[in-house]
């Protein structure tokens, strides 16, 4: 409208044009060397090639070796009083190991817990972003984010880069208004909700522990030490979990508060970080 | 006498023997060697790395190390490819530059570390190939120890060992400074004195067995009063 354009307003969209550019990614080969990476997402990608066989490739020869740190096992399950999760703290890069004990818990915010397995880098960046997709919501709509959308997120970012080489599987865990939530979302872009998953190398052990001594109305407690059961039995028998005898485990329990909480009080407390050790005796298990 | 292994498949070639044609693709990597260390303590870090740059059999320059320093309290050891190494520490800078101006105050090693995972990520369909340790004080005056994967996975630790020779150094560290696999030892913490002659102890045994690592060692002690450096002389064959 002709008065619209002679006062200079800009309209809405393009402001936010000026704010959020359209395309929020931009590939190329190089960050750019103005602004490197500091106002939109930035993807440097080898040209010509498929970027998830390209590390592959590279690492034949010169003595090469790209190797990445990636994380194993990881359980969550949701029970009548919250949601436990278990992870290990194995990080391994190839065949060595690079670290014993890494963080897989990462607090998204003080009510979201994302679990890390697949390559550490991946889940550590995505999550990070989540997080500060989480605060705006926040900031936003005056609401805190549920955790069926967080997971829905975290989801749509992954199917953006499927097909990239990207690794990742990961819970997102929670409390909100519906209650206890747990989601399951991986790099593929699958997204799940359910009451137990576990992801990595030695989820197979887990579900097999988990499974046999669940029930829905356990004690909180009897679900602590189910949630270490599951991880001290995938530690012992996975290479690339924990360690054979002893292995480092974090346990976290989500819970509702009790008591009228400040805003932005944790629903969650760090039960256990420790050892664990499985006992052998002529080839059968007491632990 | 006749050896028999002739006469197994006269068509097959022995493996040692070009089989056929042989596919050579440009690859923008190389491997540059060097081995980097860092150690926090309680109101010190150090950062060390060896000064040898090696590529396939030959010696490039036995003067070439590979700690940077970033800020008055906060020194990068980065090992891997050369070329990504001078290239990402020029990216470090500039973005150094940037927080400054833009804030006027100067990065804190947890920032930087969290600056640099944001870096690598950014080329996480091209990596860097580099192997960083970051080493400083943190905002309270503590040592920080911060080690990172190719595309920007990182943690604090106590100590780590990156480089050609990491595997060598780590399981050592582990034991003497972590304690680990110990029986019957005090935890007595690291002070500055031990841990300078811990890691000069330690190259020497790790040039002693890795081709990539020896030459010299450059040192870089970070406290409140600063970085200060040492140079230590190491096998050069």
């Amino acid at each position: 409208m002709a008065l619209f354009q002679v006062s200079g307003l800009k309209s809405y969209a393009e402001l936010r044009e000026q704010i959020l550019p359209a395309r929020q990614t931009h590939l190329f080969d190089r960050t750019n060397h103005y602004n490197f990476g500091t106002k939109t997402q930035e993807f440097a990608v080898p040209l010509g090639v498929d970027p998830s066989g390209f590390l592959g490739t590279c690492s034949r020869d010169g003595g090469v070796s790209i190797d990445l740190n990636h994380g194993t096992t990881t359980l969550a399950f949701k029970f009548r009083h919250g949601v436990i999760v278990a992870v290990d703290s194995r990080a391994s890069a190839g065949r060595y190991l690079a670290s014993n004990d890494v963080n897989k818990v990462i607090e998204i915010n003080p009510y979201l817990l994302g679990t890390m397995s697949g390559s550490a880098a991946d889940c550590q960046y995505w999550e990070r972003l989540l997080a500060k997709e989480c605060r705006l919501y926040r900031l936003r709509s005056n609401h805190r984010i549920s955790v069926a959308a967080a997971s829905k997120l975290l989801c749509n970012m992954m199917l953006g880069y499927r097909g990239m080489g990207l690794s990742m599987g990961s819970m997102i865990c929670g409390w909100d208004k519906e209650g206890p939530g747990l989601y399951y979302v991986d790099d593929r872009g699958t997204r799940l909700s359910g009451r137990m998953f576990s992801t990595g190398c030695g989820s197979s052990y887990a579900y097999g522990v988990v499974d046999s001594g669940y029930r829905e109305d356990m004690a909180v407690e009897e679900a602590y030490e189910l949630g270490r059961r599951g991880i001290a039995h995938a530690t012992h028998r996975d290479a690339y979990s924990g360690g054979a005898v002893n292995s480092e485990y974090t346990l976290v329990y989500i819970h509702q508060p009790t008591t009228p909480v400040p805003r932005c009080l944790r629903h969650f407390s760090l039960v256990q970080t420790g050892v664990s050790t499985i006992g052998r005796v002529a080839g059968t298990f007491q632990d | 006498m006749l050896s028999s292994n002739a006469f197994v498949d006269p068509g097959k070639m022995k493996d040692y023997h070009y089989t056929g044609p042989v596919e050579h693709r440009f690859s923008p990597y190389s491997f540059n060697g060097g081995t980097v260390l860092a150690v926090a303590g309680e109101d010190f870090a150090i950062v060390a790395s060896d000064t040898r740059l090696s590529e396939g059999y030959s010696i490039h320059s036995r003067d070439s190390p590979k700690c940077y320093k970033l800020t008055d309290t906060t020194v990068i050891g980065c090992s891997g490819f050369h070329g990504d190494c001078l290239t990402l520490t020029k990216i470090i800078d500039a973005r150094l530059k940037m927080y400054k101006h833009s804030n006027n105050k100067t990065m804190t090693s947890g920032a930087i570390a969290a600056m640099l995972s944001t870096i690598l990520y950014g080329r996480r369909f091209f990596p860097y190939y580099v192997y960083n340790i970051i080493g400083g004080l943190d905002e309270h005056g503590k040592g920080a120890v911060y080690s990172f994967d190719p595309v920007g996975s990182y943690q604090r630790d106590t100590y780590k060992a990156g480089g050609s020779a990491s595997a060598m150094l780590q399981p050592l560290l582990d034991n003497q400074i972590g304690f680990k696999n110990m029986e019957g030892v005090q935890h007595v913490p690291l002070t500055q004195d031990k841990a300078v002659q811990l890691v000069k102890d330690v190259f020497i045994s790790a040039a002693e067995r890795d081709v990539y690592t020896g030459d010299a060692l450059r040192v870089c002690i970070i406290t409140k009063e600063g970085i200060s450096e040492q140079t230590v002389p190491l096998r050069k064959d």
